[in-house]
C-alpha cells in the first residue's frame, strides 16, 4: 500500500489549484464530462435561490495542518500545510460567539488539536457556554506524547468527540488514510473508551464517521452503525454512540482521485442521479457558517476549500460579521453539492433524508 | 454493433430490454427491485448473494454492478471474497457430485 505523504498543493499537482477544481466540476476542463446545473435540480423543489433556516452551528476550521495525509481529504491538509488560525482570528471567533444564540461549535482541520492554541481555545469557547464538537482524527492521540492527554482534556471541557473510521478492518481503512492508521485508531479509541466516550451513561459522546474508501456511495447509516457496532466491540472491545455515513464530496484530493483513477464521470453521474430532494431540504449549509483559518466566512467546509466565499456583498469576514444579514443570504452552489443531495444525503452529522 | 460481445456501456442499458415487450419488462423490474429490499436477510446479504451467484453465472455485468453494489451496502472484500468461495465451492462440488454417477456407472458396466 502506498502511503502519500505529501499534500497536492506541496506535489504541484494541478487539482491544487480551485479554479481548475472548478473548471473540471463544471465540465469546461478536458475529458470532463457536463453535468445538469446543481441550482436547476433546486428550481422545481422551490429551493433555489437557497435560503439558510436558523444558523445553529458555528464551525471553525482552525487549520489545514494534520499529521495524516488521507487520500480523499477535501481540505488537502497534511504535515507540510502550515495556515493555521492565529490566537487574535480565534479571539475574534470568540468575540461573536458571545453575543450570538449559536449553541454549537464545531471545530475541525487538519487536526484542530496540532494548533498550538487550541487547549486555550476550547477553555474560552466551554466559558461561554457553547456545545463543542471536535473533529479529532484520532491518530494524533498517538502522534507525540504532548497528545496523549487529550481524552482527558475532551472529557474536562465535555466535548464531543467526531472521529473518522472509514471501516472496521485495517485494510480499507489504511487504503485511505495511510498506513498504520487503523492500528493507531484502535489504541486511540481504546484510551477514548478508557476516560469514558462512548460509554453508556457517562454521558461522554464519542460519535464515529464512515466515508467510503472509493468511487462509491456510503451504505445505509444505520446498518453500517449495527456492523461497525458489532465488529468493533467483539473484535477489539471498543464502543461508541452512533455512526455518520459521510459521502465524498469531489473536492480537492477525492476529485483528484477520481480524475486520476478515471471514476470521475461515472462518480458524477451517480451523484447526479441519486439526487433526493428530501436531502436537499436538509442540506447542513442551510443552519451552518463555516469559518476558514483566516476568519473568511464560508457556507460550509466543502465551500471554503473551493475559495466560495460567502455571496458577494455580504459581510464575508469575522471582522464584519452580521448573523442578521447571514440569515438572508443566498447559498453559494456549484456541482460538488451534489454530494450531500445523493441518496439519504450527506452532512457533517451523517444522513439527512 | 460493437467488436466485443460485453460491452461495459450495455449496463447503464439495460432498462432498453423494455423496448420490445414495456410489459413484461416492468413486471421484471418491479419484481427485482423487491427481491433486494431489506427484508429477512439484510441489503448487504442479498447484495453479496447476487456476487456470488454472478459469478457462478459468470455474468460480467453482474459482477461489475454486485462489486459496486457490495462495497455500496457496506461490505469489504475479504467478506465479498468468502462470497465467491462460496459459489466456486458449490460450482465445484456440484461438478464432483457427478462423480459419484460416473462411478456407479462404471461399476455397473464393469465386471
Amino acid at each position: 500500500m502506498k502511503t502519500a505523504k505529501k499534500s497536492l498543493l506541496a506535489k504541484g499537482g494541478q487539482l491544487a489549484d480551485t479554479f481548475i477544481q472548478l473548471k473540471v466540476l463544471n465540465g469546461q476542463a478536458q475529458n470532463t464530462k457536463q453535468f445538469e446545473a446543481f441550482e436547476d435540480k433546486l428550481k422545481p423543489l422551490n429551493l433555489f435561490p437557497l435560503k439558510p433556516t436558523d444558523i445553529e452551528i458555528f464551525q471553525i476550521n482552525v487549520g489545514k495542518m494534520c499529521n495524516q495525509v488521507c487520500k480523499h481529504c477535501h481540505v488537502d491538509a497534511g504535515p507540510d500545510r502550515k495556515e493555521i488560525m492565529t490566537q487574535a482570528t480565534m479571539q475574534l471567533c470568540l468575540n461573536i460567539l458571545k453575543n450570538s444564540p449559536i449553541k454549537t461549535v464545531d471545530l475541525t482541520g487538519g487536526a484542530p488539536e496540532m494548533n498550538p492554541n487550541f487547549r486555550w481555545f476550547v477553555k474560552e469557547i466551554k466559558a461561554l457556554g457553547k456545545h463543542i464538537i471536535d473533529r479529532c482524527n484520532l491518530t494524533i492521540i498517538n502522534a507525540n506524547p504532548k497528545y496523549n492527554d487529550l481524552p482527558e482534556f475532551f472529557k474536562e471541557h465535555e466535548i464531543e468527540v467526531v472521529s473518522s473510521l472509514p471501516y472496521f478492518s485495517a485494510s480499507r481503512t489504511d487504503s485511505q488514510r495511510g498506513d498504520g492508521v487503523f492500528e493507531s485508531s484502535i489504541k486511540a479509541l481504546k484510551s477514548l473508551n478508557t476516560v469514558g466516550y462512548g460509554i453508556e451513561g457517562s454521558g461522554l459522546t464519542l460519535n464515529l464517521v464512515y466515508n467510503p474508501s472509493g468511487a462509491f456511495l456510503p451504505a445505509n447509516q444505520q446498518s453500517l452503525e449495527q456492523q461497525f457496532k458489532k465488529q468493533l466491540l467483539d473484535k477489539y472491545n471498543i464502543q461508541f454512540n452512533s455512526l455518520f455515513a459521510i459521502t465524498n464530496l469531489p473536492v480537492s484530493r477525492f476529485l483528484d482521485y477520481l480524475v486520476s483513477s478515471g471514476n470521475y464521470d461515472d462518480y458524477m453521474e451517480k451523484l447526479v442521479n441519486a439526487f433526493n430532494p428530501t436531502a436537499a431540504q436538509g442540506v447542513m449549509c442551510r443552519n451552518t457558517i463555516s469559518v476558514g483559518w483566516d476568519g473568511f466566512l464560508y457556507d460550509c467546509d466543502f465551500n471554503q476549500m473551493l475559495d466560495l466565499k460567502i455571496e458577494n456583498g455580504q459581510p464575508a469576514h469575522l471582522s464584519n460579521f452580521n448573523l442578521e444579514q447571514l440569515q438572508n443570504r443566498n447559498i453559494i452552489l456549484n456541482q460538488h453539492c451534489y454530494g450531500c443531495t445523493a441518496g439519504a444525503g450527506s452532512s457533517c452529522g451523517g444522513e439527512t433524508a | 454493433m460493437a467488436d466485443t460481445y460485453y460491452d461495459p456501456k450495455d449496463l447503464k442499458n439495460f432498462g432498453n430490454i423494455k423496448d420490445h415487450n414495456p410489459e413484461l419488462a416492468e413486471k421484471f423490474f418491479n419484481w427485482y427491485g423487491a427481491v433486494f429490499k431489506e427484508g429477512a436477510l439484510t441489503a448487504r446479504e442479498k447484495s453479496l448473494i447476487a456476487l456470488a451467484v454472478s459469478h457462478a453465472i459468470q455474468c460480467p455485468y453482474c459482477i461489475d454492478a454486485y462489486t459496486v453494489d457490495s462495497l455500496e451496502k457496506g461490505a469489504d472484500e475479504e467478506q465479498m471474497m468468502e462470497a465467491i468461495h462460496v459459489a466456486g465451492a458449490i460450482r465445484g462440488g456440484a461438478s464432483l457430485i457427478h462423480g459419484v454417477q460416473m462411478m456407479n456407472k462404471a461399476k455397473q458396466v464393469s465386471m
